[in-house]
């Protein structure tokens, strides 16, 4: 999924300064999984946020909706009929649904409650860690499923680097070296023999490097 | 300010702290009427946001009673509560109406002198916080 955190109040206060009326708009989404910005996030930060106006003898009016999804422009359609009734919209999506509603509604202010963070997994209750980097051309199958590009610090295809020691990395000693990881799961599933294969160096314009990036299906095209 | 009476609002675990406020007053122990009790079936159920809806909606102090650690009968919601506790803490400090509005207490069903207690203790303590200053400001917004 997407993973994101909400932004500091401060940031957010400072948003909604010159505003009396917003729609703080929630996804139903990965935001929604990762704790972030879903329906039950909107109400928190709409309490807090109400809050902090009143502390001051402001009053903010702050209407909470929650999409389906904020990253596709069916969902984003159902909030047309209301959206004139607001100073500005307040998005907990990520950025793909932040610019998706100002991608629609071009004469409306749009603000991000969340810093958009990795595509990430749960690793437990409360924990989310870095797994994917989009990189456009997946190796997982030749590293027993661990990605070096997400999840060593160098993204290196031929480790591990003199920084590792005794399995985790010199960044952090809490950050596990992928490459031994991945050394680790080869030698487990008998499979050591792709290790000894030099990866040839990796074409980046499949990654962000060649520019923004899209998708078109020829078979979906309406 | 003396004459202020603050508005407790209570999240009582049915298997420990709602017996034991029962017994309190079964027992004639006194404890101040401010505090409103809602029962709940853990308080593992009390989420983030009913904590920060009863600040919103007027009360001055939130008190979130459970079983003693290692005695939920769900085994860790009064764990998750205590969490949830400290993250709304720290959320009120940050929006400027204070940390200590909200609290977590823990005991057993037995326990209606704890009960009294702590109900007469945080109940004081929010007496001399003063109102929760969402009230004052929303009275001036109105102005």
């Amino acid at each position: 999924m997407i993973t994101a955190v909400r932004k500091p109040l401060e940031e957010i206060m400072g948003f909604a300064a010159p505003y009396s009326r917003v729609l703080l708009l929630g996804c139903n989404e990965c935001v929604t999984v990762c704790y972030a910005g879903g329906r039950k996030e909107v109400g928190i930060l709409a309490s807090a946020l109400s809050m902090a106006f009143l502390k001051e003898g402001k009053k903010l009016d702050i209407v909470e909706q929650t999409l389906e999804r904020q990253c596709d422009p069916e969902y984003v359609e159902e909030i047309a009929q209301t959206i004139d009734q607001y100073d500005a919209v307040f998005s907990m999506a990520c950025g793909c649904g932040v610019q998706t509603v100002a991608g629609r509604y071009k004469d409306k202010p749009v603000f991000p409650m969340v810093n958009t963070m990795f595509m990430g997994a749960s690793e437990r209750q409360g924990v989310w860690a870095e797994r994917c980097a989009g990189c456009g051309e997946c190796v997982l199958g030749r590293t027993g499923g661990i990605c070096p590009v997400a999840r060593c610090s160098k993204r290196i295809f031929n480790g591990p680097c003199g920084g590792s020691t005794k399995g985790k990395c010199e960044i952090d000693p809490g950050v596990d070296c992928a490459w031994q990881l991945i050394w680790d799961r080869l030698k487990a599933l008998g499979r050591t023999d792709l290790y000894s294969e030099i990866m040839p160096a990796k074409d980046w314009r499949s990654a962000k490097d060649g520019g923004p990036r899209r998708i078109v299906r020829e078979d979906l095209l309406s | 300010m003396s004459d202020f009476e603050p508005i407790i609002v209570a999240f009582a675990c049915e298997y420990c702290a709602y017996t034991a406020a029962d017994m309190a007053g079964s027992l004639g122990m006194s404890y101040p009427p401010n505090v409103k009790i809602i029962r709940v079936p853990c308080t593992g159920k009390v989420d983030t946001l009913h904590l920060m809806r009863a600040l919103q909606k007027g009360a001055d102090g939130v008190l979130v009673a459970g079983c003693y650690l290692g005695d939920c009968h769900y085994k860790n919601g009064n764990l998750r509560a205590q969490q949830r506790v400290g993250y709304v803490s720290r959320l009120l400090e940050e929006i400027g109406v204070g940390g200590e509005r909200v609290m977590m207490t823990f005991m057993s069903a037995g326990q209606g002198n704890v009960f009294a207690q702590v109900a007469n203790e945080f109940t004081e303590k929010i007496r001399n916080l003063g109102p929760n200053p969402v009230k004052l400001g929303a009275g001036k917004a109105a102005a």
